[in-house]
């Protein structure tokens, strides 16, 4: 019987440490410029990479970039600009041009459509 | 969105199992700096019949296909292009305009493509359903001649099984699961491959090494995991005929029917025969059993992608008789002719449901349930021997995230019930034994989207009759380069030893049986316990503008505990104990180039160092091959326009010498068995996309091993003994099929 109470608390410390976790969870939808699937890769992968992002989804044919994200660790505004300062414009924030100048030849959003 | 979840959906069960998918779109840039979609842009795989046309927005999505990964753009006024696409999921092409009259073919490099490689973190190899076709015949256990990572022998010269080994070792050591549900084990562990028709089979996937923690604690040297068709994406109707001048006769037919948008179900047939008798060798056993069985399988698929649920429900019914054994009708002096008959009925259903939480769609719950009921009744001469399994699984398994989807976890718990009934007349035994564990797992997989991904699994079980045992295993991935993949994995695993059912030939031999022990749950005998250590190596080069890869494994198998199969004495077979180490290295260099667009050539050198400690000294296993070499041609003419081609295969393989147990040594081979080689073609006739007919050979060359039965003429006595085999014992074998498709 011990064993198996090990077992269970082991299968279910995980459930439940997401759970506490999920209060904090918020979900938001915004626009980011883009314009191809290389546009996706990075914009998914960079989204993902900032601290508090915990799902991200970009829709090509839309620009909505869909996140879940801690409140508690970021707020939308700041996702937003540090999504920007990789060369995608966002609702909120400019890309530097320095840095959209950088960018893969088929993520020039400002010059092409959608491919 | 829906269509992402139902992908994650399907992700639960079939982890290995990707929907090879290229989306892309294709484009040029005009004089004032515009890109321009284009649309009827010709998009095909070279020299293959699969191919798409862009639509009016320039965009394709074109099914990823085994025999090449040259992709080609084509029309009119533009260069053509030649593209290699290895690892990627989405692809944008730049076409450019042709300006002068060369018509000149351009290999480009990869620019401004995306790359994400989706390399598995595992040492996986998918065999599609297209490498299927190119094996001579009809079953799961003979799909593998056409593959390196999996060794095909020769077992029993009574009952014409044939054996599949990985790593060196037998088959008992891998898991070999059917869409990711335990499924040949116990009972089913000779016979089992061999009672899956390979027209049923979508994909496999061969893992090397040490498994996954989710499927459970039993896979040790490997995993193969064996996809069915699925209802949703497969043709409505197939049919698939069979015959060889062994008088081998094979049906299938499969049909599926879209009920509603959410229901769909398919019903698979299957039969098989063999009345004809063969013995070219003269010795008065059948060459090959006779047999008559037959399949069904009936599974239905539901998904609502609103509600994020996915259902999958099936039930599978088999049958077959086997009657091997002395041709009565030869027989020249007056005795009772030693003959055997196995009756195998198996029924089988699952049920899996998947759920996605829709608003979390990271978070996803599966569970699975299979019951199945194998019952075997045999004889072997005067020997009998019954098995009867009723098996019960289940698995539970809940997958989210830790902070992002860079850090994911699977998390769960699994329950399985095995009830085994054994009749072993040798000494008119009747074992009933009952295995139940229960088991919690957890594994977390870390990709850091680049060049590192890893795998990091443990699992506790509480098991009856093993006891109560961690199982951990690691993968890591690591790929510097584009074209360069490391991998390294290590693991446990251990098994119930289900002695009779796993060495059935025993029976098919004089040899009086002996196993002493008496303290061990099985049989007087312990689990099997080992450690899988493996390291991979991967490297892609381009050689004349071509494409290949070099991959090199090195693989230990490292044994705690065995139970040793003794077969060095004659007239005697003994059952005991590991006492002292027991090992299988193995090595793997396998080389796949294209030497020109239309033939693919795969090479590999095997090298196996795997030995025992038996009661008689340290020694290698008997019928073992240390060698191997395997080369593949894959040959195929251009497609004309209504899709109709011709594809050639040829398979050279040679086995190396393989020791023979100590008393049945020949002289002349030191103790060895000779090397030797065999042949296999195919020829197929794609006539349009629903129509083809092939056309084949094994064992072209007609090898044969002289005497594969010991003392045949005295099948009662205690040397007879038809398990020493290490070649064909059936010639040249040809053969002629049909596939229709509608």
């Amino acid at each position: 019987m011990k064993k198996l109470s090990f077992l269970l608390i082991m299968f279910s410390v995980f459930s439940f440490s997401q759970n506490n976790v999920q209060n904090s969870n918020a979900k938001s939808t915004f626009k980011v410029s883009g314009v191809c699937d290389m546009c996706k890769f990075r914009i998914e992968k960079q989204s993902i990479k900032i601290k508090g992002v915990k799902f991200a989804n970009w829709d090509k044919n839309s620009n909505k970039l869909s996140i879940i994200y801690n409140s508690k660790k970021i707020t939308l505004d700041n996702i937003q600009k540090e999504i920007a300062g990789f060369g995608h414009d966002t609702e909120k924030f400019k890309a530097p041009d320095d840095v959209y100048n950088n960018l893969p030849e088929c993520c020039y959003y400002k010059d092409s459509s959608i491919h | 969105m829906r269509i992402k979840f139902f992908f994650i959906i399907f992700f639960i069960f079939f982890q290995s199992f990707s929907q090879d998918l290229i989306n892309g779109s294709v484009y040029y840039i005009n004089e004032n700096n515009q890109t321009i979609f284009l649309e009827g842009v010709n998009i095909f795989w070279k020299d293959s019949k699969v191919g798409v046309i862009s639509d009016k927005n320039g965009k394709f999505s074109i099914k990823r296909i085994d025999s090449t990964n040259k992709l080609v753009f084509k029309i009119l006024g533009f260069k053509e292009d030649i593209v290699e696409i290895k690892n990627l999921e989405f692809y944008s092409h730049k076409l450019s305009p042709e300006i002068d009259n060369l018509s000149e073919v351009i290999v480009s490099k990869r620019k401004n493509t995306i790359q994400k490689s989706y390399f598995k973190t595992q040492n996986i190899v998918n065999v599609s359903s297209e490498e299927l076709l190119k094996a001579a015949c009809c079953n799961v256990s003979e799909s593998f001649e056409t593959n390196p990572s999996i060794d095909v022998n020769f077992s029993n010269a009574v009952t014409g099984v044939k054996e599949v080994k990985m790593l060196g070792l037998e088959s008992p050591y891998l898991m070999i699961t059917e869409e990711n549900i335990p499924t040949i084990r116990g009972a089913s562990q000779v016979f089992g491959l061999s009672f899956i028709p390979g027209p049923w089979v979508e994909s496999m996937q061969i893992t090397k090494g040490t498994g996954s923690v989710v499927n459970g604690f039993e896979s040790i040297s490997g995993q193969i995991n064996i996809e069915l068709k699925k209802p949703i994406v497969d043709q409505p109707i197939f049919l698939n005929l069979f015959t060889s001048q062994m008088g081998r006769l094979e049906f299938n037919f499969l049909v599926n029917e879209k009920i509603n948008d959410k229901l769909t179900s398919s019903i698979f047939l299957h039969a098989d025969k063999n009345s004809s008798i063969h013995d070219d060798n003269n010795d008065g056993f059948l060459d090959h059993p006779t047999y008559k069985g037959y399949n069904f399988f009936n599974r239905w698929q539901y998904i609502d992608t609103e509600k994020g649920l996915v259902s999958f429900l099936s039930f599978k019914i088999m049958n077959n008789e086997k009657e091997a054994g002395e041709d009565v009708s030869s027989l020249l002096v007056k005795r009772m002719p030693w003959t055997s008959e196995i009756v195998t009925k198996r029924f089988d259903t699952n049920l899996k449901i998947g759920y996605v939480n829709p608003d979390i769609p990271y978070q996803t719950l599966g569970f699975q349930f299979a019951y199945s009921n194998h019952d075997q009744e045999s004889f072997f001469g005067l020997r009998n021997y019954n098995i009867e399994q009723k098996s019960f699984y289940s698995n539970l398994i809940y997958n989210s995230i830790i902070g992002n989807t860079m850090h994911k976890f699977k998390s769960g718990v699994n329950f399985s019930y095995d009830d085994f009934y054994e009749l072993v007349d040798i000494e008119k035994n009747i074992f009933d034994r009952i295995d139940r564990s229960i088991g919690a797992f957890f594994e977390y997989s870390y990709d850091d989207l680049e060049k590192i991904s890893m795998v990091l699994g443990l699992r506790y079980d509480i098991h009856n009759n093993i006891g109560s045992f961690l199982t951990p295993r690691f993968h890591l991935r690591y790929q510097p380069k584009e074209k360069s993949v490391i991998r390294f994995s290590f693991g446990s695993g251990r098994k119930s030893s289900n002695i009779y059912s796993e060495n059935q030939e025993i029976f098919s031999t004089g040899r009086k049986i002996f196993n002493k022990s008496k303290v061990g749950k099985f049989y007087g005998l312990d689990p099997e316990i080992a450690w899988n250590y493996g390291l991979s190596f991967r490297q892609g080069f381009s050689l004349f503008q071509n494409q290949g890869d070099i991959t090199l494994d090195y693989y230990v198998t490292d044994f705690k505990n065995q139970v040793v199969v003794d077969w060095e004495k004659q007239g005697e077979l003994y059952f005991y104990n590991l006492s002292g180490s027991s090992y299988s290295k193995s090595f793997q260099l396998e080389i796949d180039y294209e030497l020109t667009e239309n033939l693919k050539i795969k090479s590999a050198f095997k090298n196996f160092d795997v030995k025992k400690q038996y009661n008689s000294g340290f020694k290698e296993n008997p019928l073992t091959p240390k060698n191997r070499f395997f080369t593949n041609l894959d040959f195929s003419t251009k497609q004309n326009s209504i899709k109709s081609f011709w594809k050639f295969d040829f398979t050279y393989n040679v086995v190396g010498v393989q020791r023979l147990p100590d008393h049945t040594q020949q002289k002349s081979f030191n103790g060895y068995s000779p090397s030797y080689f065999m042949i296999n073609s195919q020829i197929t006739r794609i006539f349009s996309e629903k129509f083809e007919i092939y056309l084949g050979g094994e064992n072209l060359n007609n090898y044969k091993q002289e005497k594969p039965i010991l003392d045949s003429s005295n099948p009662f006595g205690i040397n007879f003994d038809s398990t020493i085999v290490y070649a064909p014992i059936q010639g040249s074998m040809y053969y002629i099929g049909l596939r229709l498709k509608l």
